[in-house]
């Protein structure tokens, strides 16, 4: 009989919660007007499951609903934060700055205004992962349109100092935008507390629907962007497209949902992830915690196992679905820059496992997965090279390699 | 990503795991790889006259890489130096159904089985 499936990659995505989609589901075959449309109850009904939403998401953030915008997804939101402020703000201020262990679609995006004439400067991150403050002030210049620091790190879970950076931005005139996706229903988010100006919000990572996502816009003091999508004039001119209710609705679903719940998973999701850490630690060593061990949400355990491949590790734990910061399974081999960024070896980077634990994780699951993990690393090292070389007291370090 | 069955049933069942002893005068040891790069191999070969009697390996790697070394252990048993010299990557790579992204898996058992070799042969086997 086939085994059961332990899903462990909530960072990736997360399934929808059930009660996020018995609300979502009214808004597709019978409430299923268009939200903008005026002149009947279709359209009043299909805008009233929007403008809820869109109060619920601006609750989670401490925001005005006014400020809410909806979008395709955190990747739209971020492109929409950094280009609509370059587009609009591009011939009085044209300097960036971000950091080398954000997500791809904000270094993506930096590139490609840097393309278009802007400069932009990505801050390395110390050990942990996280930015410097001092080094942030220091590169701030007349010219910085925009600081855009991602809340928590999609790869090792790293909490940024939202705070401390909202000041330092709020003090010299800079905007800041916060990549939230992995943040929202984990740590408490203000965004008048903070001084965020601009914030990208994600459906899918936190039980909601795939394909929504949100960007909170300050209105006070204002923040102006040009449109990326240009239509019907929706979403106060930033978004043209007619909205989905029902995505929407799942959305705001997702954020209240994740609200009411974030302190008692939060107690849950520690413990479970502190009793996989603790037995791997002791059953193995040479084990090592990438990121923060203490600034970081605690459902995100990013872990290297010395001399064990990670994708081959992965193969021999084949029931439990995670993923690895060796990019041996994806068409480039380079191993995970965001571990690179850290300081840690390209050989210690290859060896990482990102195990994500979630509201539907279960303490028996924890179980399992803490000893197919233990028992798949203690047969690999047994095959590995590397592992009976260090066991002999040879430093691999020292070796000189054929790289090919 | 989904795996040929052949490369999980080496993956899951690797023939001829282990060490033979680097100082011995019919040992061939052949280390290839990096593990900045994400995969090492150690090929030892066992030579009697000429010919390959025994072989073992560890490999640090990529599913690939453990069922490509595994499946070249099992190849290279009762071959002659010079035939096993004659092993070429695309030969494991077709047998094992690789991808594209993982034939470099095989260019690696290729070197490792030409560095035992020449391990052996520097040695002063032949």
């Amino acid at each position: 009989m086939k085994k059961k499936l332990i899903y462990l990659d909530y960072q990736s995505t997360t399934p929808c919660d059930p009660r996020v989609l018995d609300q979502m589901l009214p808004y597709l075959c019978e409430k299923y007007g268009n939200p903008h449309s005026r002149s009947h109850p279709f359209g009043w009904d299909a805008e009233e499951g929007v403008e809820e939403s869109r109060k619920l998401v601006a609750d989670i953030i401490g925001a005005n609903t006014k400020e809410v915008i909806f979008t395709s997804g955190a990747t739209e939101s971020n492109n929409l934060a950094i280009k609509g402020l370059a587009d609009f703000y591009g011939d009085q201020k044209n300097h960036i700055i971000t950091c080398v262990t954000e997500h791809k679609c904000v270094l993506d995006t930096c590139r490609h205004l840097e393309q278009k004439g802007f400069k932009v400067t990505y801050l390395s991150v110390d050990k942990d992962g996280l930015i410097n403050l001092e080094q942030l002030k220091e590169v701030m210049t007349d010219k910085t349109l925009v600081v855009s620091i991602m809340a928590v790190n999609n790869e090792i879970g790293v909490i940024q100092p939202l705070k401390e950076i909202g000041a330092l931005c709020r003090s010299k005139g800079v905007f800041f935008h916060t990549d939230a996706a992995q943040a929202i229903g984990k740590i408490p988010l203000d965004v008048e507390d903070m001084n965020i100006d601009l914030m990208s919000i994600s459906g899918h990572k936190i039980y909601g629907p795939k394909g929504v996502g949100a960007l909170f816009v300050r209105r006070r003091p204002r923040v102006r962007l040009k449109a990326l999508i240009n239509g019907g004039g929706q979403e106060r001119g930033m978004r043209s497209g007619t909205l989905s209710p029902a995505l929407c609705v799942g959305l705001g679903a997702a954020c209240k949902l994740s609200k009411e719940k974030m302190e008692t998973e939060k107690i849950r999701i520690k413990a479970y992830s502190d009793f996989l850490y603790k037995r791997i630690t002791k059953e193995l060593p040479e084990v090592y915690l990438n990121g923060h061990k203490d600034q970081r949400v605690h459902g995100n355990l990013n872990i290297s196992f010395a001399h064990v491949e990670g994708e081959g590790l992965m193969m021999a734990i084949k029931d439990l679905c995670v993923s690895s910061g060796s990019a041996c399974t994806s068409a480039s081999l380079e191993p995970s820059y965001v571990l690179k960024a850290l300081g840690v070896s390209e050989a210690l980077a290859h060896t990482s496992l990102r195990i994500g634990v979630g509201r539907f994780t279960t303490q028996e699951e924890i179980e399992e997965a803490a000893n197919q993990i233990i028992k798949a690393v203690k047969k690999l090292r047994d095959m590995s090279p590397l592992w009976e070389m260090s066991q002999a007291g040879v430093d691999i370090a020292s070796i000189k390699w054929a790289g090919h | 990503m989904p795996y040929n069955k052949k490369v999980i049933d080496h993956y899951e069942n690797p023939r001829n795991v282990g060490s033979f002893d680097v100082g011995e005068q019919n040992i061939g040891t052949g280390l290839v790889g990096a593990p900045a790069c994400g995969d090492v191999m150690k090929l030892q070969i066992k030579v009697d006259k000429g010919v390959i009697t025994d072989a073992r390996f560890k490999t640090f790697g990529c599913g690939s890489a453990i069922a490509s070394s595994s499946l070249i252990t099992e190849k290279l048993k009762g071959k002659t130096i010079q035939e096993a010299s004659m092993i070429r990557n695309n030969e494991i790579a077709t047998e094992l159904e690789l991808p594209p992204v993982k034939i470099h898996c095989s260019v690696l058992a290729e070197d490792a089985i030409q560095a035992a070799i020449k391990d052996y042969e520097v040695k002063g086997g032949l």
